[in-house]
Formats: C-alpha cells, sequence, structure tokens
C-alpha cells in the first residue's frame, strides 16, 4: 500500500466522532473610523499612512519622498511616466535592482493594517518584496473592519497567489530589538486615495 | 527503565549556568507575554474567537481523512504536486529527490518547525546539498551549529554580543560590533545574494484550506516569498493537522496568530499561494510522522490544535528559566512536551514533568488545548508504562494520594511547611532537581486557607 493510503486508512481509524463546524464569530468589532484605524495601524506596524486626494496629489508625494530614487517600477498606468524601470522582463531575479516599486491594492483592513495585494496587482510576484521600497495605493472606501470581512473579498481561485501586507519587512530576532528592513522592504508608504 | 538520554532539568543546567541569561530570557519573554495581553485586549470577541478556533480544529481532527482527501484534490486540479510521507525519513527522501531531480546543489529554507522535526538539513547536507535557513534566527543557530530554542523567537537564548561575534566570524562584521540594525543589514545582504542564487526554496506552512489547495505561509521578514517567488521549485512540507476547512477560517486564525504570538495585530506577510507561476514547479508534502497515532489518543489528540503561536512558552515559568535546548526535541516549552513522548516515550518521559502546572498555557493558548491537563496525563502515562524514574514515580504516588483528600492535603501542607522551615535542605537538596540553581523561597508560616479562615471567620 502507498503511503498514501496508509496514512490516510491510519487518519480514519484513530479520528474522533465527527463534530460540527462552529459559525464565524457574530458581531465582531467595527470601527466608526475605519480609515482613522487602518492608518494608525499602519504606522503601528512600521509603515506610513497618508492621505491623498487624488492621483496627481499622489504623484507630487511620490516625487517627494523617492526624489533621489532611480530604478522606480509601477503597475499603475497613471504613474507609468514616473517609472525608468519596465517590469517588461522574463527572469525575476531581474527585478533584484529595483529601489521602489509603487502598486495597487485591493483594500486594506482596520483591525490590523493589513493590504490584500494579489496577482492581478503585480506583474511579478516578487516585486513587493524584492524591492528595496513599496508603496501601495489604496481607496479609502475599500477599508474593511475586521479578517472576516477581508476574506469575504478573497477568491484566491481567480489569482493563483495573494498576500496580505502590512507593513515594511522586519525582524527582531537579535535580543528582540525591532529592525525594519530584514529581506523584504525597507519602507512602505501608503497612500489612501480619495477617490470621488 | 529510565532511558532518557537528556533529563530536562539536567540539560537546563547549561543554561542556568549565567543567571544575567536567564534573567534576561524570563523577562523579555514575560513582556512578550504581556504584549500577547494588550493585543488581546483590543478585541471585545477574543474569547469568542478562540473558542471559534478550537471548535474549527476540532471539526478538522474528526474530518480529517475527508478534509485531506479534498485539499489533495484540490492542490492537484491546481497544478501542485502532492507527496504523502509516513514519517521523518520518507520526507526527507522525497524533499531530497525532488532537488536532486533538479540537479541542484544549493537552496534556501525558510522556517519549518516540520523540518527540524524530521532533521532535513542533516540529512541534505549528507546528500550534498548546501541548505541556508532564511529566517534571521533561524541563520543565526544554524552558524552556531545549534536548533532553534523557541519556535517563533528561535535565537531568543542569544544576546547580541552573541550574535556580534557570530557575524563577525561568518559574514564579515566589524570586531566587537553589536548594534541590531547593523548585524541586520549585513545579514540582509548576506541572505539577499542566496535568494537571487538559488532555484530551489522550502517553506512550511501555517494553514492549509481543504475547500481551496492553497496555502497560507506568515512571516514578519519577508524571507519565505523571496525564496519562493524566485525559486525554480517551490517545496512546502507540511504536518497533516495544518489543515482548515475553508478560506474563511483564515480570518478567525489570522487574527489570534500574531496577537498571540508577539503581540502584533497581524503578521507583515501572510503569503496564500494557490499555484505554481507560470513556469515553476510546486510541491507540497504532507506529513505524518507519529501524528495519526497522536490522533487516535483521546487524551493527547487535542495536540493537534496547535498552531505553533508560541505563547505557552512566553508564558510558562519553567520555559522562561530554562531555556528552549532544555526539552531536547524540535518543538520545546509546554506543547514540546506534550508532542514528544508520542514521538518517543523513553526518550522525552522527562519532559511532561517539566511544568508546574500553574495552567497559564492553557489560559492564553489561541485554540484552547488544555494543555496542562494533558501534562498531567502524560505523566500518569509514562509512569504506568514504566518510562520513569523511581523519584518521579514517588513524587506522583504522593502527589495523587495527596490531591485525592482534601484533609490530607491540609495537614501535608502544614507538615511541609513545619519541615521546610525547620530543615530546607530537606527539598532544596541535590534529589530534588528542581532546586538546582534556584534559591527556596522562606515558606510562609500559614497556609492560604489558615489565613483565609482567621481573616473571614471560616464563612
Ligand atoms: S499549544 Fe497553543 S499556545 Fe502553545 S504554541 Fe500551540 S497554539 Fe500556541
Amino acid at each position: 500500500m502507498s503511503s498514501r493510503d496508509n496514512i490516510l486508512n491510519k487518519i480514519k481509524a484513530a479520528q474522533p466522532d465527527p463534530t460540527e463546524l462552529p459559525s464565524a464569530p457574530q458581531n465582531p468589532i467595527r470601527y466608526d473610523d475605519p480609515v482613522g484605524k487602518f492608518s494608525e495601524m499602519i504606522n503601528l506596524n512600521g509603515g506610513v499612512a497618508e492621505l491623498a486626494n487624488n492621483w496627481q496629489d499622489i504623484r507630487v508625494r511620490l516625487d517627494t519622498t523617492f526624489n533621489e530614487f532611480s530604478n522606480r517600477a509601477t503597475t499603475i498606468p497613471f504613474l507609468a511616466d514616473w517609472a525608468d524601470f519596465s517590469l517588461n522582463v522574463e527572469d525575476p531575479h531581474e527585478l533584484e535592482l529595483i529601489n521602489v516599486a509603487v502598486i495597487e491594492g485591493a483594500f486594506g483592513v482596520a483591525e490590523n493594517g493589513a493590504i490584500w495585494v494579489s496577482e492581478k496587482h503585480v506583474s511579478h510576484r516578487v516585486l513587493p518584496f524584492i524591492t528595496q521600497y513599496l508603496g501601495i495605493v489604496i481607496r479609502r472606501n475599500e477599508i474593511v473592519n475586521t479578517m472576516h470581512e477581508a476574506m469575504e473579498r478573497v477568491n484566491i481561485s481567480e489569482s493563483g497567489w495573494g498576500c496580505f501586507i502590512a507593513g515594511p519587512s522586519k525582524t527582531a530576532d537579535i535580543e528582540q530589538s525591532l529592525v525594519i528592513g530584514a529581506h523584504g522592504a525597507r519602507g512602505l508608504s501608503v497612500y489612501l486615495l480619495n477617490d470621488h | 527503565m529510565y532511558k532518557a538520554e537528556t533529563d530536562h532539568a539536567r540539560a537546563s543546567e547549561a543554561f542556568n549556568s549565567d543567571e544575567s541569561y536567564v534573567n534576561w530570557h524570563d523577562e523579555t519573554l514575560w513582556f512578550v507575554r504581556q504584549k500577547r495581553d494588550k493585543a488581546a485586549f483590543q478585541i471585545p470577541e477574543w474569547e469568542v474567537l478562540r473558542d471559534t478556533a478550537s471548535r474549527i480544529k476540532h471539526y478538522v481532527l474528526s474530518h480529517m481523512h475527508e478534509l485531506l482527501v479534498e485539499f489533495e484534490k484540490k492542490a492537484l486540479a491546481n497544478g501542485v504536486q502532492v507527496h504523502w510521507a509516513a514519517d521523518a525519513s520518507e520526507h526527507n527522501r522525497i524533499v531530497g529527490e525532488i532537488i536532486q531531480k533538479h540537479k541542484v546543489t544549493r537552496m534556501v529554507k525558510s522556517k519549518s518547525m516540520l523540518t527540524e522535526e524530521c532533521h532535513l538539513n542533516e540529512y541534505l547536507t549528507g546528500l550534498g546539498i548546501e541548505v541556508v535557513d532564511t529566517d534571521l534566527g533561524e541563520r543565526i543557530v544554524q552558524l552556531r551549529e545549534e536548533p532553534p530554542s523557541h519556535i517563533v523567537l528561535p535565537a531568543i537564548h542569544l544576546k547580541k554580543k552573541d550574535i556580534g561575534d557570530l557575524f563577525h566570524k561568518h559574514l564579515g562584521t566589524e570586531a566587537g560590533a553589536t548594534d541590531p540594525q547593523y548585524l541586520t543589514e549585513a545579514a540582509r545582504q548576506h541572505l539577499r545574494e542566496k535568494f537571487v542564487t538559488r532555484r530551489v526554496a522550502l517553506t512550511g506552512v501555517n494553514f492549509a484550506v481543504a475547500e481551496t489547495g492553497g496555502f497560507m505561509v506568515c512571516t514578519n521578514e519577508g524571507n519565505a516569498d523571496m525564496g519562493a517567488h524566485l525559486a525554480d521549485v517551490h517545496i512546502a512540507c507540511m504536518g497533516f493537522e495544518k489543515l482548515i476547512p475553508q478560506a474563511e477560517h483564515l480570518g478567525v486564525f489570522l487574527r489570534l496568530l500574531a496577537r498571540s504570538a508577539t503581540g502584533q495585530p497581524i503578521t507583515t506577510y501572510s503569503s496564500y499561494f494557490q499555484s505554481p507561476r507560470p513556469g515553476q514547479e510546486m510541491h507540497i508534502v504532507i506529513v505524518d510522522n507519529g501524528r495519526s497515532t497522536q490522533l487516535g489518543r483521546p487524551d493527547f489528540r487535542n495536540s493537534l490544535k496547535c498552531i505553533r503561536c508560541g505563547a505557552c512558552m512566553n508564558t510558562c515559568p519553567v520555559y522562561r528559566r530554562s531555556g528552549g535546548h532544555s526539552y531536547h526535541n524540535a518543538v520545546a516549552g509546554p506543547i514540546g512536551s506534550i508532542l514528544a513522548p508520542n514521538l518517543d516515550m523513553t526518550k522525552n518521559a522527562d519532559l511532561p514533568f517539566a511544568s508546574t502546572l500553574c495552567g497559564s498555557c492553557s489560559n492564553v493558548c489561541p485554540v484552547k488545548i488544555d494543555i496542562h491537563d494533558q501534562l498531567y496525563k502524560w505523566r500518569q502515562v509514562l509512569a504506568k508504562g514504566g518510562y520513569v524514574p523511581a523519584t518521579k514515580t514517588m513524587g506522583i504516588k504522593t502527589m495523587a494520594a495527596v490531591l485525592s483528600q482534601p484533609r490530607f492535603y491540609q495537614w501535608s501542607g502544614k507538615l511541609g511547611r513545619t519541615v521546610m522551615r525547620a530543615l530546607p535542605g530537606v527539598t532544596n537538596n541535590s534529589l530534588n532537581p528542581w532546586y538546582k540553581q534556584r534559591e527556596m523561597p522562606d515558606p510562609p508560616k500559614e497556609s492560604f486557607r489558615d489565613w483565609y479562615i482567621r481573616n473571614r471567620g471560616g464563612k
């Protein structure tokens, strides 16, 4: 018998009597000001959240924050001429040179500052990690309260991969001292777009 | 009869030899525990969440067979190759074969306690394959040639000076440099080079979703994603208990995991893999290695609900003052002490005794595992099976006799206090390993019960 069948048979013999699946927690926390809470959590996680009134506003902020950087990449059409690095590469290893990447996120989660980024928003899965600095644009009316609402919106079958990103890469593995910039992006800027 | 190679109390002597380390370790982990409390208090429905998570996991235990079959079917349909390993050696062989098929001799690996449990690194090294652990803490202990001492904070037993010396030797940092920012930057540069040159990446799995065939990997550093998205081959290894029924349940578990682990509202990256990227090969290795046996033990099967948050370690007074290595098992602390005897009762008979049974672990566990009850039950199983040295068996028998008779308990407590005041050496002696490197506190003159009766007039 294969290991597969062996393991499955052993499990079948060992598993306890079936129990019911519980329903999701009723009335999870809701925030009066989800955008404010979301920004607070992004900042707590080591990122910087800024309100932006329109795309032009984002452009101005990007120019101020990243004006010294070359190798800028973006997947956002409006910012195409701001970028000087083409993402049109076959091999993702070439992205190692990127200093700053700006992408769109689908929605944010107020309770923890997580932003859902999927394959729809990036041309290469590694982009948000390999770039030295990351910018994410997210619409203010796309902030949900908790992870329960978040998971209602995630349909992983639409894209082969996705990730909740809640801040810059960090570690505290040396004497529990927090250091920002472990292996992924050294900084996260989140632009909360007022889309009206 | 007692054949344990290492005894927890004896093994903790090494850690206890430098008191400044022990105190720092103790206080730091307690601080992490307090951060967990603060994070939990932000969520009014926290207790409901714990209860829900525990019941979801119970559903998983009771439908494991069906859920695994469903998961496999979905994963295969997503273009992922699924492998099954009955034990550690089969797991290692499968991983080794995948790597050799691609004629690769170097690979990166992100955190996976399962591969620690299976001693994968040693096996692959034997095949001539170089494995680089990419989690900073894991890289540190790998360079030191020792196992992680904590499932979430692998290098928590070390101070920055130790790491400075280590990096000076291996990464060429300045002698005497101890600034965490500087040392982390050096590791970042060192590991970036590995990420961009290795073609195989191995990751662990935090949650595998039966409904979608996808799996989630959570990190703060981004090392799992850096490795997996750059590699031609991604191998994800999981114990079969990592399964959850539906994607919506990720909402429940992600709310609990990081808050319980470090007090963060969520890990920086929660990466949900469903299918390989074009041109990539993705493998999932599903491992039993004793888990089906544990599933069949009614008293201990709840231990398979564990989501490896580490909260039970951070809160444990014994773990905090003895260090992870004294548990001589891949998973240390209270949860390790109920998983380890299932793997090997002879080698791990000492571990269920490395506890005061204070219950703090069960109180913080996000999936409400009855950890301290299981520790108590293991003691009885091990004693009955003759795995326990006579000194400990005596202790259990006396304890059981004392606890089963409330009157006797009051009397024996009074007697105990009298004996300790008169003859401290009776408890504080070399026959009682618990009091090595520990000062016995002065015993109180009256017990809490006596005090209560005196002050409340027996009402
Ligand atoms: S037993 Fe509970 S508290 Fe301990 S690591 Fe597992 S989930 Fe966390």
